[in-house]
């Protein structure tokens, strides 16, 4: 399995442990992440404005870079995966957008949305299947309660995203399983964190991310475990229950955790 | 801008078409920051129907809108809110000087552990 | 060559005011054949008609062109009115001036430019015509109703009290439907059951009804006033007979793990069952797919038990087969699935439940025994929020973009029977409007709001959350106090959207009855032909036309009765003349019209036909007119131009272009 990957910045900077531990896991797993050229940043949030082109151009970038590879494009990060994804329909979809974007571009060979976009975890899901990653985990979690946190990134709008059910999504429970861990199930799990709102109005997140918090460990959730640096920065600023990386976990349970952990601190 | 102008014009940038609220108020039932907010989510299409965009655009809810979807997510009409709330933001950060976040601003915001990605969302939202 | 007329009607202002009509009849005269043109203000009028007569009489016309409404609407009376004059009716062409043309067009100019161009249409069809004589077909004096709710067994009460023969065939166990399920009845409070069995055992103890339970139609063909059709009797594994229907076999059987159908899935039954106390017939069904004897081989409980000898685990499906005059569509709805409303967290939590599952609850003979109790835990719910509108009138894909009409009336009802039977629980119902059209509806609900203090709150609710401590937390909009409502609740009940029956969409294919994007039978005319299918001889009874209450489904159940009566009280029926016909001496017998024909109405016959002095046998194409509805879709198909349609020649067709292109 060889897959275009796209990390993102903050995967480069802050977060460079959720991309460690994501590319030892991937090799743990047969999966060949191979990192586009010169990526550039997708933007963090993905422009709703219907007359905007030049912010999305980016992730046209790294869309066409995969397709002249001939291969799907994973992403890691929530907000990465999202703006790509939607810019990805625009450009399929949306006729405007698709014409003006190449227009600007000057590519060999117009871009019409071929990529297929997909988060590590679907890549989990889809194409290696849960069963067999449980198969392969060689230190499953035993007994930890790990709650969800899905945010509202990667599941809305759930038309364009088609990631899993918005109000009662199931795939990080499914990955929790099979990583030998025990999901618990918290109604604000698809809550928002407050998201960028947190650069200046903190209150404001911080009282979201309580709300998050005071449910998963009310369902008796030992830790949370996310996909986005920014749902990170935001849930540890409550600090009532630890926060980790889905990628960390993952790690641990295939026994490569370690290897990371000494690059992480470096 | 006359006032009709500008409610064409949020309507252009969000592609939403606000006559196609029946006015069931689940926007304003889903939203995380409605305390937050003083014109509320199902507000926000009656305001653009009846063209005032003034009160709109001077709004405090345009920077408490976390762009979460949910109301985009659950709106039984297909009329999306949280659309018309990032087109009034948009038309408020196209004007020069308008801006709701100002690079000097930056240092006192920051903390350790801010990511990266906070910046680059905060500006794209917030700035020209 | 034939002698023609034009009569162009103002419709008062309706085509007037757009098209100008007096000029459409001056550029009439200009056309082939046209002897005679006029205008007036309602040609549909009895004087309008006398013009018409008396032109056909003074004028020897031989062909008239109406220039008015759709003939939908006015076609029959034009007919009419020529036949009674003399004329062949089959000589009678409308060209649609307002439906096609002054209604959807402003500028008169244009407009009448339009209409005198569908004007020459309609002449250069009509001077093509033959008249046509209607065939005649019996009618087979007996009704089938599709499906055994209260709009099914309405129907056939009333068809049978006509003194026609009728048969109920229902998927079920039992007789009953939605009705039987329901606990209390809007707006007098009366128990459902009460007034259902009285209905049911008068349906079946009369001597012209005859009810097939667990039984399906499988197969329809022919026509108005002569269908036959198959239906499909499940084998019940228990002698109808025999059985006595003391109930122990469903006592004995050690299976009991089945979800039960009639209460919602709340609770279980017995593999071998009869759906609720009052079903009919009282005879229990053995589901096979949870009955042990069926999956295992071993046990036999109830063969042993039944005194009557009436369990028989060999029984086979049997196919009847039988014609009808008529057939009456009454198989009514189910809830929508509410899979993907999850911010209600139906699926979540058992203390959030559908209407129709409260009915159950709120039911003697339901699986709380009619105690109001919270499905988790089996505690007394102090507080209990409605959700109104779930899955209606959304235009999105989630839902149905129609109002499904029957929630605001059973959400009051049921709101005012709790506050009633446990004045100690509150209540809330969001809603985003109350709908109560209706006799005594508005009265009903406002006794809910002032009488039982119920506690109605305008706006739509976002989310439903579940908390640890086992609560719902209900957050919702208030949007008359501009506020966002966080409100604990003990159960939420969801008033979600109906939708047809699924099945309906199968036995409409089988009747050729139209069907609209909601899956609802589609009407012959919305306002004047409510209860007909456009597909003669297919009537339409209860909720797979529209969503409906019972008093209007009863209403409606008799309406289409009538109708059925009126047709089966026919002893022939004229059929339509414009069928399909082959010519000898271009059909090359390949089959292709018997392939597309839905009505099956050609067959091939080897035949002597005489082509430019050469005798030869033949396989020919031979339609039966008494089958052939006219589609023309054999028309088209035919690869050698040998198959036309009467009254729709290919050759009136293309003059037709022809004058519109001229």
């Amino acid at each position: 399995m060889k897959y275009s990957y796209y990390p993102g910045c903050t995967l480069r900077t802050k977060a460079v442990d959720l991309d460690l531990y994501a590319r030892a896991s991937a090799k743990a797993l047969g999966i060949e992440l191979e990192e586009i050229e010169e990526w550039q940043c997708c933007g963090g949030v993905y422009p709703l404005g219907t007359d905007e082109i030049g912010s999305k151009l980016s992730s046209v970038r790294a869309l066409n870079a995969a397709k002249e590879k001939g291969q799907a494009l994973v992403t890691m990060c929530s907000a990465c995966h999202h703006v790509i994804k939607r810019v990805n329909d625009d450009m399929k979809n949306v006729d405007d957008i698709r014409t003006r974007a190449n227009n600007y571009m000057e590519l060999d060979e117009p871009y019409t949305g071929e990529t297929e976009v997909l988060h590590f975890l679907e890549v989990l899901r889809d194409k290696v299947g849960f069963d067999t990653l449980k198969e392969k985990v060689t230190n499953p979690l035993t007994g930890k309660k790990i709650g969800a946190y899905y945010g509202c990134l990667l599941l809305r709008p759930s038309k364009l995203l088609s990631f899993d059910d918005p109000e009662n999504p199931t795939i990080i429970e499914d990955f929790i399983r099979a990583i030998g861990a025990e999901p618990v199930i918290y109604p604000y799990r698809n809550e928002c964190c407050g998201g960028y709102i947190s650069l200046k109005e903190k209150e404001m997140a911080e009282s979201m991310c309580d709300k998050i918090m005071d449910s998963a460990e009310g369902f008796g959730a030992e830790m949370l475990i996310t996909a986005c640096p920014l749902c990170m920065y935001n849930l540890n600023k409550s600090g009532k229950l630890p926060v980790y990386y889905f990628t960390e976990l993952l790690a641990e349970a295939l026994g490569v955790r370690g290897e990371c952990k000494e690059e992480v601190q470096a | 801008m006359s006032s009709n102008k500008q409610a064409e014009q949020i309507k252009e940038i969000s592609g939403v078409n606000p006559l196609k609220c029946m006015k069931c108020g689940k926007c304003s039932a889903s939203c995380p920051s409605y305390n937050e907010m003083d014109i509320k989510p199902h507000q926000f299409v009656s305001y653009v129907v009846n063209e005032d965009i003034e009160s709109l655009v001077n709004s405090k809810s345009l920077w408490k809108c976390l762009s979460c979807f949910a109301c985009v997510e659950r709106c039984p009409r297909d009329v999306k809110p949280g659309k018309l709330i990032d087109a009034a933001r948009q038309m408020v950060v196209r004007q020069r000087e308008q801006d709701y976040l100002s690079p000097n601003e930056i240092p006192e915001l920051l903390d350790p552990d801010l990511p990266q990605q906070l910046l680059v969302s905060a500006f794209r939202r917030y700035r020209r | 060559m034939q002698r023609l007329g034009v009569f162009v009607c103002h419709c008062g202002s309706n085509i007037a005011a757009t098209v100008d009509v007096a000029k459409v009849a001056e550029m009439a005269l200009m056309e082939p054949g046209v002897v005679h043109a006029e205008d007036y203000q309602y040609m549909c009028s009895e004087a309008g008609q006398a013009k018409i007569a008396e032109a056909i009489k003074e004028k020897n016309l031989t062909g008239i062109v109406v220039c008015s409404c759709s003939p939908r609407m006015h076609e029959a009376t034009f007919r009419k009115a020529a036949e009674r004059a003399g004329l062949n009716p089959y000589m009678v062409e409308i060209a649609n001036i307002r439906e096609h043309c002054s209604w959807i067009h402003k500028d008169m100019e244009e407009a009448t430019k339009k209409a005198v161009i569908l004007m020459r249409a309609a002449v250069a069809k009509v001077n093509l015509n033959t008249p046509l004589q209607p065939g005649e077909s019996r009618v087979t004096k007996r009704a089938l109703v599709i499906g055994g709710g209260i709009a099914g067994i309405q129907t056939a009460l009333d068809i049978a009290d006509a003194g026609y023969e009728v048969d109920i065939v229902e998927k079920t166990p039992s007789i009953g439907g939605r009705m039987s399920q329901l606990d209390k009845t809007f707006p007098t409070l009366d128990c459902s059951a009460c007034i259902l069995t009285p209905k049911m055992v008068e349906a079946s103890a009369h001597e012209k009804i005859n009810i097939y339970t667990y039984s399906e139609v499988e197969k329809v063909s022919g026509f108005v006033g002569d269908f036959t059709v198959d239906i499909r009797k499940k084998a019940r594994h228990v002698d109808m007979d025999k059985c006595t229907g003391c109930g122990v076999c469903q006592e004995k059987c050690p299976s009991k793990k089945a979800p039960s159908e009639f209460n919602r899935g709340l609770n279980k039954r017995s593999a071998i069952y009869t759906p609720f106390a009052q079903a009919i017939p009282n005879v229990p069904v053995i589901d096979c797919d949870n009955c042990i004897k069926f999956k295992t081989g071993k046990c036999g409980i109830c063969a042993k038990v039944c005194q009557a000898g009436a369990i028989d685990y060999e029984q086979q499906d049997e196919i009847v087969t039988q014609k009808y005059g008529a057939i009456v569509v009454a198989t009514g709805f189910d809830t929508i699935n509410l899979e993907k409303y999850d911010e209600y967290a139906y699926s979540q939590s058992p203390d959030v439940i559908t209407s129709l599952e409260l009915e159950r609850v709120m039911n003697a003979a339901g699986p709380t025994h009619g105690h109001l109790e919270r499905l988790s835990d089996g505690k007394a719910p102090k507080e209990i929020v409605f959700i109104q509108c779930v899955g209606s009138r959304c235009s999105d894909d989630r839902g149905k973009p129609y109002c499904s009409k029957i929630c605001c009336m059973y959400t009051a009802k049921h709101a005012m029977l709790i506050r009633d039977k446990y004045p100690d629980v509150n209540v809330t119902v969001f809603y985003i409007d109350v709908r109560t059209p209706g006799k005594n509806f508005d009265e009903f609900y406002r006794r809910a709001v002032e009488q039982y203090g119920v506690n109605y709150i305008k706006g739509q609710v976002g989310k439903v959350i579940l908390q640890p401590n086992g609560k719902l937390l209900v957050q919702g909009a208030d949007l008359l106090d501009n506020r966002q409502i966080l409100k604990e609740a003990d159960m939420v009940v969801l008033a979600t959207a109906i939708e047809p029956n699924p099945d309906v969409r199968k036995i409409a294919t089988m009747l050729t009855a139209s069907i609209d994007t909601n899956n609802f039978l589609t009407e012959a005319h919305a306002k004047l032909r409510p209860v007909e299918s456009p597909t003669a001889g297919i009537f339409l009874s209860g909720v797979c036309q529209g969503p409906k209450d019972i008093p209007e489904t009863v209403a409606q159940a008799g309406a289409a009765a009538v109708k059925a009566i009126g047709l089966l009280a026919k002893d022939k029926l004229l059929t339509n003349p414009c069928t399909a016909k082959s010519d000898e001496l271009l059909c090359n017998g390949c089959s292709t019209c018997a392939n597309v024909c839905p009505y099956g109405a050609i067959t091939y016959e080897d035949k002597e036909v005489n082509d430019h002095g050469i005798r030869e046998v033949r396989r020919l194409a031979v339609v039966n007119n008494a089958l052939c509805q006219g589609c023309g879709a054999c028309t088209v198909a035919c690869p050698s131009g040998a198959m036309d349609l009467q009254g729709f020649s290919n050759r009136q067709i293309i003059a037709e272009v022809d004058a519109i292109c001229r």
